[in-house]
């Protein structure tokens, strides 16, 4: 798993990439109320705002890690958006992306340097 | 018998009704506060180089008799004819009970926005019926709680449907038959965006090349036409349809959700809120759900409390500015909550059947006066049908029969240069409808036999509106008066207790200033008539403009601004067009301070601008170096700093003439944000210290009332190069941001009377005991809480900043926790979180006694106690009197299996025994509520529940 300093993880599945947000994350946001997902089939360029998410403290957007092809959205998140603190890196996920250039993931932390980070 | 004169002067407004100390107490108040005398206070508190050099003078000040008799002779001189100009404004009946119970009534006018809303379920309530109604009557199922006016509301509408289209274009399409000051604020708020507006017949729009396009309904002429197809043509391109829809109307006809329409604004004026010669009155917004998290302002939703009770509150709070600063939805946190209130009313009063019968009745009325026209000799356009409003075909005749028609006592909408527009109203009568015809040279009676209806059945209404229960109870006075009483109680506002939040000047609104706002010379006059006919309230303005230039060193005043935000707007417009002018339209860079309020940010993005934040440093000053640093690296492309004096932390920066200075040298422009003004009048001007243009919130400083969450008003005043690049006329001009020319007149007069009746000494002594006073509560604090941010001699200005932070560790206690504890203490909390994350602001106002604010003083630290109490480990950390704050009625007739006593929660320091304020529910759970969106009135059921 790589992790950006945004506070999102991502991990290859495959041909793929899931992205969501760390657990730090959740807890620092307190109870997510709302998440808008981006649409299955967007371009998305690194960097991009492409997804908003809400909790009772704060409204904060997600940012796309790396360039490529929306191919799938966590849609159980807009039904149930607690998924994301309580399951922050297993069903919290957020959408799956088909990476243009999977090397954009080389310059993200692993998961120690991460939690140095956060320490 | 002798007799001993004394110098008690009972008629001395400023020192004996809006002052609260008297003046021995102020003498012990210095002596705690550690000062000789409040010169002394003041010296140590503002930097000698802000001082203003002359003392504001007013001449002599007026006693309340005196006010309201000259008050009166001023509003003779407006005169009070018929206005059937229409055009958004309709003369409507204003039932006693309503204006008695609501309008008139400080329990209702003098409420904060219910951020809190444990202690404010009553006009949460009375907002949801407002939701409610706006939501049955449009068809789309999500309403706000009102919006500034309706042009405004159009703007907000077009940016919403930009954000949520999933085109890409940049044009904006806008029926003709708009209003045309809807029209106007519309292409103001589109330029700065890079929104093209293009205005057109509907039979013309080209769906493809526009993200969306608002149709007015019926046209402002008067047409009537469905605009499904347009829509649907709309909806095929990805784009968004808006129907702007007088709700009147809506009783009789397909409504916006039926038509396919996604967003509908428009105003609920004609719901029993006189005119006012242009406001305020609530606009209205309604959505799909799914676009709900993109609307503007306000919304009141349902959740339930710490006993799983139906509760209300504001809901998805995320969107807005503070939290969302220039990502934010729209600058807008005003909303009209006083006049929406009165329009749910309005609703609940008169049913279904009412509003429905008042329509036709209207429609009917339009008939007769449309058929004596037509016997006449006269063609009106709307041939095929019409609610309320005909065009008249005059040909050379127009000037003629204006004229006739305003020695008749009548005005009438003159329209291009051969046609004249007529809009019935509830207040239509015979004589009026005799009046007009006379004007035309039609003589006959009107004999209040109806030919019929002219109304296009394909345009029926066919679905139900005002279902639920509530519009059907409160039919009686007698149930009716009951139910606002009932919802008054269960709210807490000034009438009760000290609303000490900082940032907010809860001031006195007294009883003089308020009632000239409901004479008929201020209350009936339409916002378009005539000039000569207004010449009482432009005494008014001009005089009221002449002495805020005074108070501000500036040299113009424009009323137009609706509220703060809107005036920061205005402000920022007026800067951008003066670079326009000077060939630097470049300039396009902003700088703000991390401390200012939210919507400076919010204003930026919305006149196309960058935001470059500026640090502040630990004592929370604009950190002088960072400011120059940014100044010159953007010196190309700074267009303007906003900055707030005295700082949002409550400081007199010394800094202040610097910050200005340097932002001019690299060709910015200063807007110095007056939210604080209350800590400046009579003692420090933002014109002198170096500021380009400032908004005033007549709604803090100049004691309009907060109306529970609006009115507002936020008038702006410039330097002498601004003054041409100020809001234009929205009926004629350009630039407009408000309907009306002069905002919110009808509330001008509160403001006029409280600087005459204060005079300028008056007004420079409520400064220096504001200063007293939260200088006061700092002091009392000290050693119990750490306040932070003092100047450099020790003292605060008009509010001071306490830290609960160091809580959260030593007790688990947080902000919510002590603000919550507040409540069982009979207050209001501070404002909270802002603009420290973790910190209470209490800003006390010169109005409140000592009395008053030592019951406040009392009750925190006797909170501090409980708290110290949890850091000993004598309660239990996750039970005990502030985590289960606050405490109901229901709290102590249950079960109590608390450790402490019931005694200990329900009163403690601070709380009346005898007139304890209960609140009405326990601590309402806020994630409940933003993941169960409802905001609408929930069954019947649940009301029903409540009551057992």
């Amino acid at each position: 798993m790589k992790f950006t300093e945004e506070h999102e993880w991502l991990r290859v599945e495959g041909d793929h990439v899931v992205v969501g947000i760390t657990e730090h994350a959740t807890t620092q946001l307190g109870d997510i109320v709302f998440v808008e997902l981006p649409e299955v089939g967007d371009t998305v360029v690194k960097d991009d705002e492409i997804c908003v998410i809400e909790s009772v403290k704060a409204a904060s957007d997600i940012m796309a890690p790396i360039d490529g092809e929306i191919v799938e959205v966590n849609s159980a998140l807009e039904d149930n958006p607690a998924l994301a603190n309580e399951d922050a890196i297993g069903d919290g996920w957020f959408f799956k992306i088909k990476p243009s250039d999977a090397s954009q993931m080389d310059g993200y932390m692993d998961e120690a340097a991460y939690n140095a980070m956060i320490a | 018998m002798t007799f001993t004169p004394t110098d008690y002067l009972p008629y001395d407004f400023a020192n004996r009704r809006h002052i609260g100390p008297s003046p021995a107490e102020m003498q012990d108040m210095l002596a705690v506060v550690g000062a000789n005398d409040l010169d002394g206070l003041i010296d140590d508190t503002l930097p000698g180089n802000i001082r203003q050099k002359a003392p504001l003078d007013f001449g002599k000040p007026l006693t309340e008799r005196a006010l309201l008799h000259h008050m009166k002779t001023v509003a003779e001189k407006n005169k009070v004819l018929t206005s059937l100009i229409g055009q958004g404004y309709y003369g409507t009946v204003t039932p006693p009970a309503i204006q008695r119970n609501i309008l008139e009534n400080p329990a209702w006018y003098t409420a904060y926005t219910p951020y809190q809303p444990e202690i404010s379920q009553g006009r949460l309530e009375a907002l949801l019926n407002f939701q409610t109604m706006v939501s049955d009557l449009t068809g789309l199922n999500i309403a706000n709680a009102s919006l500034l006016d309706e042009a405004t509301a159009c703007a907000e509408a077009m940016t919403m449907a930009q954000r949520v289209s999933k085109s890409k274009a940049m044009k904006f399409f806008v029926d003709e038959h708009c209003h045309p000051q809807n029209i106007a604020v519309m292409k103001t708020r589109a330029a700065p965006l890079g929104i093209e507006v293009i205005v057109g017949s509907p039979d013309d729009l080209n769906a493809a090349e526009v993200f969306g396009a608002i149709f007015q309904f019926p046209g402002t002429t008067g047409h009537l036409r469905d605009f499904t197809d347009q829509i649907a043509a709309l909806h095929d391109n990805k784009g968004i349809g808006i129907i702007s829809a007088d709700p009147l109307s809506l009783t009789l006809f397909k409504e916006p959700g039926a038509m396919g329409a996604d967003i509908a604004v428009g105003s609920t004026q004609r719901f029993g809120v006189p005119v006012g010669y242009g406001g305020p009155h609530a606009a209205y917004m309604a959505t799909h759900e799914k676009m709900a998290r993109n609307m503007p302002g306000r919304i009141v939703g349902v959740s339930i409390d710490s006993h799983g009770n139906k509760a209300y509150r504001l809901s998805l709070q995320t969107r807005e500015q503070h939290i969302r600063r220039e990502k934010a939805t729209s600058n807008v946190c005003t909303a009209q909550a006083l006049l929406a209130v009165m329009a749910g009313f309005y609703a609940v009063f008169h049913g279904p059947e009412g509003l429905k019968a008042i329509a036709q009745r209207i429609h009917r009325k339009t008939v007769r006066l449309a058929k004596g026209l037509e016997d006449g000799g006269f063609t009106i356009d709307q041939a095929d049908g019409f609610f309320d409003t005909i065009t008249v075909n005059v040909g050379d005749q127009q000037d003629a029969i204006m004229r006739r028609a305003v020695e008749n006592g009548v005005n009438l909408r003159a329209v291009g240069g051969d046609t004249i527009g007529i809009s019935v109203d509830e207040l239509t009568r015979r004589d009026t409808t005799e009046a007009v015809w006379r004007a035309f040279n039609v003589e006959r009676t009107d004999t209040n036999f109806t030919h019929g209806y002219r109304l296009p059945d394909a345009l029926a209404r066919s679905t139900s509106y005002l279902t639920h229960p509530i519009f059907h109870l409160n039919r009686s006075e007698t149930e009716m008066m009951r139910y606002m009483r009932r919802l008054a109680d269960r709210d807490l506002a000034l009438d009760r207790a000290m609303i000490p939040l900082g940032s907010c000047t809860m001031k006195l609104n007294s009883a003089a200033e308020m009632m000239p706002v409901t004479w008929d010379e201020f209350s009936l006059l339409h916002p378009y008539v005539p000039k000569d006919q207004a010449a009482g309230y432009h005494h008014m303005i001009d005089d009221l403009s002449q002495k805020l230039c005074d108070v501000t060193g500036y040299d113009a005043i424009s009323m137009q601004p609706n509220s703060g935000a809107q005036g920061e707007y205005a402000g920022l417009l007026s800067i951008a067009s003066y670079h326009r002018e000077n060939g630097e339209d470049h300039r396009n860079v902003c700088l703000i301070p991390m401390n200012a309020h939210g919507t400076n940010p919010a204003s930026a993005q919305m006149v196309g601008w960058k935001v470059v934040a500026v640090k502040c440093n630990d004592r929370g000053d604009i950190d002088l170096d960072d400011f120059r640093t940014k100044a010159a690296e953007y010196a190309e492309h700074l267009a303007a700093c906003m900055i707030t004096y005295p700082s949002t932390h409550g400081v007199f920066e010394e800094t202040v003439i610097d910050v200005c200075k340097i932002t001019h040298e690299n060709g910015g422009q200063v807007y110095i944000d007056g939210a604080n003004m209350n800590a400046m009048v009579g003692l420090s001007r933002p014109g002198d210290l170096g500021g380009d243009v400032s908004h005033l919130n007549l709604h803090k400083t100049f004691c309009i009332p907060h109306g529970g969450g609006g009115p507002g008003m936020g008038p702006i005043g410039v330097k002498a190069h601004l003054i041409k690049h100020l809001p234009g006329d929205p009926n004629t001009g350009t630039g407009a941001v408000s309907a009306a020319p002069f905002g919110s007149p009808s509330l001008l007069p509160i403001s006029w009377a409280y600087c005459l009746m204060m005079g300028g000494e008056g007004l420079t002594q409520a400064t220096r005991v504001a200063i007293l006073n939260a200088n006061y509560i700092a002091k009392r604090l000290e050693g119990a809480y750490d306040v932070l941010y003092k100047g450099p001699t020790g003292r605060v200005a008009h509010e001071c900043i306490i830290d609960t932070r160091p809580f959260a560790d030593s007790a688990h206690v947080t902000v919510d926790d002590i603000a919550k504890r507040l409540i069982d203490c009979g207050f209001h909390a501070p404002t909270m979180s802002w603009p420290v994350a973790g910190t209470l602001m209490i800003e006390p106002t010169e109005s409140e006694s000592k009395a008053e604010l030592d019951r406040f003083c009392d009750a925190m630290l006797a909170i501090r106690a409980e708290i110290a109490q949890i850091e000993a480990g004598e309660i239990d950390a996750e039970n005990n009197p502030l985590k289960n704050a606050p405490h109901t009625m229901e709290d102590l007739v249950r079960d109590w299996d608390r450790p402490y006593s019931r005694e200990t929660g329900c009163f403690p320091p601070g709380a009346f025994r005898v007139d304890k304020y209960w609140p009405s529910v326990n601590r309402v759970d806020n994630v409940w509520g933003d993941r169960n969106l409802t905001c609408t009135c929930p069954p019947m059921d649940d009301y029903l529940e409540a009551a057992e």
